[in-house]
């Protein structure tokens, strides 16, 4: 199981954190700073894995982690996780944020912190590995997206009444139509149909 | 620094800005977060940081508040606050309005709202009971993505308790026509599984179901699940292993869609996954193993291309090879395969391959001979990962001939090493290894100091234990001298030179050590050096208050000479008046034993203190003041555990249905109670609100024992090491490799086998052969056989007494400090002539009747933790020296005084007219019974010449009432042809002395042995008797002979806590009701007079006093009642109400 997914930058800021084991807030922090700590002082020529985060969990677990440019991501895992599967699957987050940021970068992350938390929702759910397929994905978050700009075409409109036209039951809406004087009964056969 | 004052001037006007934006609050809300962000960015230090968050912390605040907020502004608010709590700002405030953003939003702001709940809350939060109608409405949503947001947050954390409400519309949504949403519904289960495994049982046919979906992608969800349970209980899914087979050969084979391949590798994670369950089923199991043969072979040859992914599903592959039931040619394959790991020049290839590494020399050590030039050169890499994890791997193949390279090794690597993590992992396995390994002392000893003064503070607590537990285990033979002497030898030199930098744990081994063993080189050297060295340490700034006080331990022990006595004075003059307790009591004791010799003696004898040293780890002789307290009323205890869930539940809501909550089921019943004038003590004690509710006392009970295992852990070495140790030594029956390289015949040709291509210097060459000496050609033997070839001297020593692990693990660690405790109840008690026999074990005077009451007692306490169980033993226990001796009141039954044997004999002698004179029958008491509780001797019936007479005696054992007839022959004559028959329609009387006793000899004395049952419950029953017998020269006689037994004599006490007294009471049908008069005495109220009189005479064990009301609960012997007395007390008048399971 995938504990936690923390992305920060060369210098220690925290760009992403998400934590699938309760924490407390305060450790929460200490677990960045440690990592990066650990991280950081690793030379670009070493193995990705390491061992020994003292908080989040010893021996048990492990830190799995790549470094593109400016940002490192790290994924802590226990040990039910496959290393280069892992490894594999950071390969494949970039991909994706790339492909749907254009050329992703640092400010990317900050800007869309709530973009990237989707996509990675997407790919990891509850601490498991949901989906590994980039096209896959992006299929997903650009059904979302999508939602977003024709939301944002009838931005007028208030949201609770958007939002209720949307969740209407379709079925419901022909019971009642009019023709002139003629009012059809719409029954609930299935033959109707 | 001009850099500095540009970027503070460009921050300046978004600085400026957000103020501004602040007040007008409805300027665009995504500059508002570039404006944050811009500013953080542009901030030098973390002060300015801080302020900046403080300010945009409190705008946030001042808008969430502000009604005028729409729901799209709220949704960049959140965003905001997301920001800030991911830089460590606490944004509480916000909760409440993310999960009304998730209520409330439309879907997009939705979306943003579970983001934020699921970034800001945890599964215990409170604020989560809001959001359960939220999810429940959305994953009932026709919007998929709604459906597909509540899932995801369901699995990222949902309360436990509320699992119910919404399990039945995820349960749903596993038929859903959408595959995405059939997965996160299979994903959600699987955490529901995780947190609440029963709540899902009853789903495990549609877990099978969501294996065989259509689509791959649910399958691989739901692989999860089985990879978990499989886990867990491997063999009740071992039919899955031919589908889980056919899976893997279908995506090894590429019939999967191409959306599945990643980098051309058909479903890496898919097969990663179905790899590892495999290797669960197939784990010591050849049946299994042999039908998954084929498709790992194919696996592995399929995975050939190179790329890291297909390195994963290789090394697991491997790993599963090594798992499950060997065959040769498939290990012969992994093992290449682990070659190429290992020689890769990839470094994480490389770290895998070591990790394969060491995983499989656990089976065969003969593996890693090939990779010997690699490893030595791992040794040297640069990076530190790498190092360790050969390290680690060096450990795994550690035996008696290569244990010196490999340690040092180690110790190499500590020493430059800096971090907690692997210190404290790697002086644990040097400290292992050198226990088991040794070859001498002085190398252990060495070893030994160097894992103190690199471990330093920072090591398991255990590791100091054990050492100190081996050093004074030995028997005290030559050699077990010569280690302790070599020991203190290497400690006085290590004194004697600076010890600023020896870590604190490293000087508390130093002092017990000293003053445990200094005698031994007392002779050679002036007896108060040692002391002055101890004295120094006492006096330097960077001493602990702790390791003072183990240092004044220490001398507490060593001062016998006048020149120590002399330091002791001085030393205590200074310690008495410090502020710490602690060091203030050592130092009295110190002064008041280096004075008093004699009682110093007593109390630290020089020699075996370790063997008679006997922990009383329940704290059994507080029992009685216990009981006391309880019945006079006290609150019975609770841990610190409970009572911290206590106060939880006070705060907590109800989250249990109410159709099921019990004070609704049991205020029902008190209305019929009140209908038929019985009224439940559970229910007084519940409103009565003294003990709580009956799930709280059940909690005690499990604290209790919850308490116990936490003591085990902190002491035990069993978890850590143990387990390691075990793992270690099985030796697998495995397969010789018929690779030739492999061949044992060749291991010097091995070591010259270049590895890769380089030509390994001489120096590594010789490394290689010092560390894998062993592992050649006898190395299955010394595989199989390596603990035995260990100095045995050095190996852990099995504990043999089972009494509490707790007591044993501390025995060690804490003997001086217990000792101390030894030292208080002897000053507290300097006047008092009793021998403090509880866990003085150096001053353990106790008979042997009084130890074997006291293992007794031991086993009664452990099968019932609870406090109040072992109540009973203060009745039914005969010598309690233990509580007596410690002054407090033993609760002594009024009808049976249980003395010991002898002394019931001088209490009594002979009290009958026809009993023989002197014979004491007590001595013909069957030894198996000598211990338990018994009535007095009744005189039966005798001759007119009294030659023969019999006498009866009940012995009360815990599961039976034994009825024992001594039939004392006092003529020259033998008795034969005896006879003896017990008869009696309402007992069942077998007889249990081995064969029925034909003669007595003269002037001897028979014991015929026969347990009792009640058939039907009767207050008195009349047993009659019949013995015949022939004299030698004479008739056959008979002699007649009758017994009563009352019912009391068939009672034993029911230990039960208030809350199962309570369900008792509402379970069982027949009750009696009395009227009685209360026991008054002058210094007992009437209630607990009477309660004490109940519990003297008729074993009965007092649950609890409610109030005016007293419970009892006793158990008739083999009967099936169980029966429970309530006792009410009103003006002098006692209501008794029996209740019973069974009949009365």
């Amino acid at each position: 199981m995938i504990k936690a997914i923390l992305i920060f930058n060369n210098h220690g800021k925290p760009r992403l954190s998400k934590f699938y084991e309760h924490y407390s807030e305060d450790t929460e922090q200490q677990i960045i700073r440690e990592t990066f700590h650990l991280v950081s002082k690793r030379d670009e020529n070493v193995c990705n894995f390491l061992e020994g985060g003292m908080l989040i969990g010893g021996s048990e677990n492990k830190l799995i982690y790549r470094h593109y440019a400016t940002l490192y991501f790290v994924f802590c895992v226990d040990s039910s996780e496959s290393e280069l599967g892992i490894l594999g699957l950071i390969q494949v987050f970039v991909e994706t944020l790339d492909k749907c940021f254009e050329n992703v970068c640092e400010l990317d992350l900050i800007f869309h912190v709530d973009k990237v938390h989707n996509i990675l929702a997407e790919m990891v759910m509850g601490g498991m590995v949901l989906e590994t397929n980039m096209n896959e994905i992006i299929t997903q978050v650009d059904a979302q997206n999508k939602m977003e700009k024709s939301e944002a075409g009838i931005a007028g409109a208030p949201a609770r009444a958007v939002s209720a036209v949307k969740n209407m039951n379709l079925p419901e809406m022909p019971r009642n139509i009019n023709i002139g004087d003629i009012s059809i009964k719409v029954p609930n056969l299935p033959s109707f149909k | 620094m001009s850099d500095v004052v540009e970027k503070t001037l460009s921050a300046l006007p978004s600085l400026l800005s957000l103020d501004s934006q602040a007040g007008a609050g409805k300027l665009s809300p995504s500059s508002k977060l570039g404006n944050l962000i811009k500013g953080i960015t542009e901030l030098t230090s973390k002060h300015e940081e801080e302020k900046l968050i403080k300010k945009e912390l409190e705008s946030i605040k001042e808008q969430v508040a502000s009604p005028n907020t729409t729901m799209r502004q709220m949704k960049e608010i959140m965003v905001r606050a997301i920001y800030c709590e991911m830089l460590g700002y606490q944004a509480s405030f916000s909760y409440i309005h993310a999960i009304k953003l998730a209520q409330q939003g439309s879907v997009l702001e939705k979306r943003v709202g579970y983001l934020a709940v699921s970034l800001f809350l945890n599964e215990t939060d409170e604020f989560l009971l809001l959001l359960v109608n939220t999810v429940l409405k959305d994953l009932q949503s026709t919007n998929l993505i709604e459906v597909c947001m509540a899932l995801t947050v369901v699995s990222q954390m949902f309360p436990k308790d509320m699992i119910p409400a919404i399990l039945p519309v995820v349960e749903e949504k596993l038929t859903h026509p959408k595959e995405i949403i059939r997965r996160k519904a299979v994903l959600a289960l699987y955490k529901f599984y995780l947190i609440a495994p029963n709540q899902v049982q009853h789903i495990h046919s549609k877990f099978r179901k969501a294996l065989c979906d259509k689509d791959p992608g649910v399958m691989t969800a739901s692989l999860h699940i089985y990879l978990q349970l499989i886990k867990e209980n491997p063999e009740s899914y071992k039919d899955l292993t031919g589908s889980m087979v056919t899976i893997l050969r279908q995506v090894v084979g590429g019939k999967l869609p191409l959306d599945f391949n990643y980098h051309s590798v058909p479903a890496p994670w898919l097969q990663i996954q179905l790899l590892r369950i495999l290797a669960y089923l197939g784990k010591e199991d050849q049946g299994t193993s042999e039908m998954m043969y084929d498709v790992l072979e194919e696996s592995l040859r399929r995975a050939e291309m190179n790329h890291n992914i297909t390195y994963a599903i290789l090394f697991e592959c491997v790993k599963t090879i090594y798992t499950v039931h060997p065959k040769s040619q498939l290990l012969e394959k992994a093992a290449e395969c682990i070659g190429n790991f290992v020689l890769s020049p990839k470094i994480n290839l490389k770290y895998l391959g070591l990790k394969a590494l060491t995983y499989v020399v656990q089976q065969d050590a003969n593996l890693a001979l090939p990779h010997q030039m690699t490893i030595i050169e791992c040794l040297d890499h640069s990076d530190v990962i790498i190092k360790r994890e050969t390290l680690e791997l060096l450990f795994r193949i550690t035996n008696a001939q290569n244990v010196t390279v490999i340690v040092e090794k180690m110790l190499e690597f500590l020493r430059l090493t800096c971090d907690d993590y692997s210190t404290i992992d790697l002086v644990g396995k040097v400290a292992e290894l050198a226990e088991k390994y040794a070859p001498d002392n002085v190398w252990f000893i060495q070893t030994m100091n160097s894992v103190f003064s690199l471990g330093g503070d920072v090591m398991q607590p255990d590791i100091p234990n054990n050492f100190l537990r081996l050093l004074a285990e030995g028997v005290d033979n030559v050699e077990d001298r010569q280690l302790r002497l070599f020991a203190v030898d290497s400690y006085v030199s290590l004194l004697q030179g600076v010890t600023a930098k020896l870590p604190q744990r490293f000087l508390q081994v130093i002092s017990w050590v000293l003053g445990e063993y200094s005698y031994l080189r007392e002779e050679e050297s002036d007896p108060g050096s040692v002391m002055r060295l101890l004295a120094r340490l006492l006096d330097q700034r960077h001493t602990s208050t702790e390791t003072r006080s183990w240092v004044l331990g220490a001398m507490t022990k060593l001062c016998s000479s006048p020149v120590s006595v002399a330091l002791a004075r001085d030393v205590c003059e200074r310690y008495s008046g410090s502020l710490n307790t602690v060091l203030r009591q050592k130092a009295q004791e110190l002064m008041i034993l280096s004075q008093d010799t004699k009682l110093r003696a007593r109390v630290l004898p020089a020699e075996g203190r370790l063997e008679s040293l006997e922990v009383d780890s329940s704290l059994s002789f507080l029992d009685g003041y216990v009981s006391e307290a309880l019945a006079a009323g006290a609150a019975p205890y609770k841990s610190p555990h409970q009572r911290q869930e206590d106060l939880v539940q006070e705060k907590a809501l109800s989250l249990e249905p109410y159709g099921l909550s019990l004070p609704v089921s049991l205020s029902s019943c008190s209305i019929t109670d009140r209908l038929t004038d019985r009224r439940s003590p559970t229910l007084l004690s519940m409103s009565s609100g003294l003990s709580g509710n009956s799930t709280e006392l059940s909690h005690q009970e499990g604290s209790t024992t919850l308490k116990l295992e936490g003591v085990k852990r902190v002491w035990g070495k069993d978890g850590y090491l143990a387990q390691q140790q075990s793992a270690g030594e099985t030796p697998t029956p495995l397969v010789e490799l018929p690779n030739p390289l492999l061949s044992p015949q060749s291991p010097p040709s091995q070591t010259q086998k270049p590895s890769s291509g380089l030509e390994p210097d001489q120096e590594k060459r010789q490394l290689a052969s010092s560390l894998f000496v062993g592992l050649g050609s006898h190395n299955s033997v010394c595989l199989m056989g390596r603990a035995e070839t260990a100095p045995r001297h050095f190996r852990r020593k099995p504990r043999g007494e089972s009494s509490s692990g707790a007591s044993e693990g501390s025995s060690n660690s804490s003997h001086s400090s217990r000792s101390a405790a030894v030292d208080n109840l002897l000053l507290s008690n300097l006047l008092d002539s009793t021998t403090v026999a509880s866990e003085g074990g150096a001053a353990t005077t106790t008979t042997p009747q009084q130890t074997s009451q006291r293992t007794l007692d031991h086993t009664t306490s452990n099968g019932n933790p609870h406090v109040e169980g072992t109540e009973q033993r203060v009745e039914a226990g005969g010598p309690l020296s233990l509580i007596r001796g410690n002054g407090m009141v033993a609760v002594v039954p009024p009808t049976h005084t249980q003395t010991d044997p002898q002394t019931q004999q001088d209490l009594h002698p002979a009290p009958a007219l026809e009993r023989p004179r002197d014979l004491p029958l007590a001595s013909h008491l069957p030894a198996e019974l000598s211990g338990l509780a018994r009535s007095e001797f009744t005189p039966l019936c005798s001759d007119q010449d009294s030659s023969l007479a019999l006498s009866a005696c009940r012995v009360y054992k815990e599961d039976a009432l034994v009825l024992l007839v001594f039939i004392s022959n006092n003529n020259d004559s033998a008795l034969h042809q005896m006879v003896l028959q017990l008869t009696c329609k309402e007992l069942e009387i077998s007889c249990i002395s081995g064969s029925p006793l034909k003669e007595v000899k003269g002037h001897s004395v028979s014991v015929c042995l026969h347990t009792v049952v009640m058939k039907r419950a009767s207050v008195q029953v009349e047993l009659a008797g019949l013995l015949s017998y022939q004299r030698p020269l004479g008739q056959p006689q008979a002699a007649q002979f009758s017994l009563s037994l009352s019912l009391k004599h068939f009672l034993r006490p029911l230990t039960v806590s208030t809350g199962d007294y309570g369900k008792m009471w509402l379970s069982f049908s027949h009750d009696l009701k009395q009227n009685l008069r209360l026991v008054t005495t002058e210094h007992q109220e009437p209630l607990t007079a009477t309660l004490d009189a109940l519990k003297g005479k008729l074993h009965l064990h007092v649950v609890d006093i409610i109030g005016s009301e007293g419970i009892v609960a006793c158990r008739l012997l083999q009967g099936p009642g169980q029966w429970i007395w309530s006792v009410v007390a009103g003006c002098g008048q006692w209501r008794l109400v029996v209740v019973s399971g069974g009949w009365l």
